[in-house]
């Protein structure tokens, strides 16, 4: 299998492809626009903040190709968020693939942002989560959110549910670290690279 | 719900872990991959790896040692100790590190802390607060592996580190390491409640009644310890079903 791992400098991405290495996957990093189209599936990780994440996407021309790709994708993290409309983030426009705004937790009394830390997943309804059980936990770390929509399919909770994970189509995405999310988060990687 | 995290810390010295480590059936008890392997497969939430190197070799070793963790390891992990640039974060982030944790470098020039944060992110930003409660003055932050105090007052500091962008605060209290008398609870609930990022708790755990009481009292995010889980005094998962026990919401 064929793999390609988005080059934006958009953050750890070292994380995600020793996870990849640890399934005996042999993942290429790139920003080929040749190299993306060619490739079985696609991960876009990402850490950081939004508006540099997309003004590098638009330097390579990432922003133009991304949206026409066919194969599975999977977005994670900030990978996740820059697949949305808009993000409160610096306020800036994204890649519009998801009909989502990205919006900062609140501030309120006690609750603390980041989100940081081990969380359940709630009401999985994808193919992406086969073998996994209501409440499992993954790991969490981000300041922003994608609200539920139809789009949804796992939730957590912080205090108010938001999305977790998300789809349309061939895209998949998750706010969480699948690489840094124990035993659940291989899985989730593994179905990835099964569908 | 967000759980309350666990984090195991790990002294390094020369890419080997020191104070000791009593494990049964791990052979070679200095190595911190199979130590952090361990650790994960017990339940642990994180890791933090502290470096306490002083040598120029330092950087290179480091580097090997956060690639080799993170090639196997699927749970987050933290480096600390010495870490001085923007180079310095970028090679190991690079290299595999999920977050780095800030010390003496953020006191002597906190605008690192928004430099930081500003390139990569708060979540990968830890400022690790090392503090000291003496007559008259209260908590007060220490540098350099403690030795050096900086006059400077715990709860101040810890909410500038969070307003210049640190995503997270190591809070360890120096008067408590080491007594196995419990967490520093005013000092921890005082930085708990002053900033609005997560607070994890170091210093002075001795038992698992000790976890329940930073948690429930404190307000702490997560509690770090290192030599009451490697000489097994405690063991991870016995620790956090005692926790649950206490209503305290952990990862099992």
């Amino acid at each position: 299998m064929n793999i390609a791992v988005i080059d934006y400098k958009g953050g750890n991405v070292q994380s995600v492809l020793f996870a990849l290495e640890r399934l005996g996957v042999q993942a290429t990093l790139t920003a080929d626009h040749a190299t993306i189209r060619a490739a079985d599936k696609i991960l876009f990780p990402g850490e950081g903040e939004a508006s540099s994440a997309m003004r590098e996407l638009r330097a390579q021309g990432l922003d133009q190709l991304l949206p026409t790709l066919t194969q599975p994708f999977l977005g994670i993290c900030l990978g996740m968020q820059l697949l949305g409309r808009h993000s409160e983030e610096n306020d800036v426009d994204l890649l519009g693939i998801l009909p989502f705004d990205v919006v900062r937790f609140p501030a309120a009394a006690g609750l603390k942002v980041p989100h940081m830390g081990w969380n359940n997943l709630q009401q999985l309804r994808s193919p992406l989560f086969a073998g996994l059980r209501e409440e499992d936990y993954v790991y969490f770390v981000h300041s922003y959110f994608a609200p539920v929509g139809d789009y949804t399919i796992a939730q957590a909770a912080y205090p108010a549910p938001f999305s977790a994970a998300v789809q349309h189509q061939n895209f998949y995405a998750v706010q969480f670290h699948t690489e840094k999310s124990g035993p659940v988060g291989t899985r989730i990687l593994e179905n990835f690279l099964r569908l | 719900m967000l759980t309350k995290r666990i984090i195991p810390c790990l002294d390094i010295k020369d890419g080997r872990t020191v104070k000791g480590v009593r494990f049964e059936g791990l052979r070679d008890a200095g190595d911190p991959v199979a130590l952090a392997a361990r650790y994960a497969r017990e339940g642990a939430d994180e890791l933090v790896f502290l470096d306490i190197t002083a040598t120029n070799q330092k950087r290179t070793t480091l580097i090997h040692l956060v690639r080799d963790v993170a090639r196997e390891l699927d749970i987050p992990f933290t480096v600390g100790g010495g870490i001085g640039t923007v180079a310095d974060v970028e090679a190991l982030l690079l290299n595999g590190a999920d977050k780095v944790s800030l010390n003496s470098a953020a006191l002597a020039r906190p605008e690192l802390i928004d430099e930081l944060a500003r390139r990569f992110g708060s979540q990968c930003i830890v400022v690790a607060a090392d503090t000291r409660f003496h007559e008259p003055d209260g908590w007060q932050i220490y540098t350099r592996a403690g030795t050096h105090n900086t006059g400077r007052d715990a709860v101040q500091w810890c909410r500038e580190a969070a307003d210049r962008g640190a995503g997270e605060i190591l809070l360890t209290s120096m008067s408590n390491d080491g007594t196995k008398d419990g967490f520093a609870l005013d000092i921890t609930g005082a930085v708990s409640r002053a900033v609005s990022v997560p607070v994890v708790a170091s210093g002075g755990a001795g038992s698992m009644q000790d976890f329940t009481t930073v948690f429930q009292q404190a307000q702490a995010d997560a509690g770090l310890a290192a030599s009451i889980f490697h000489f097994g005094e405690i063991g991870i998962r016995a620790l956090k079903e005692h926790l649950r026990q206490d209503g305290i919401p952990v990862r099992l």
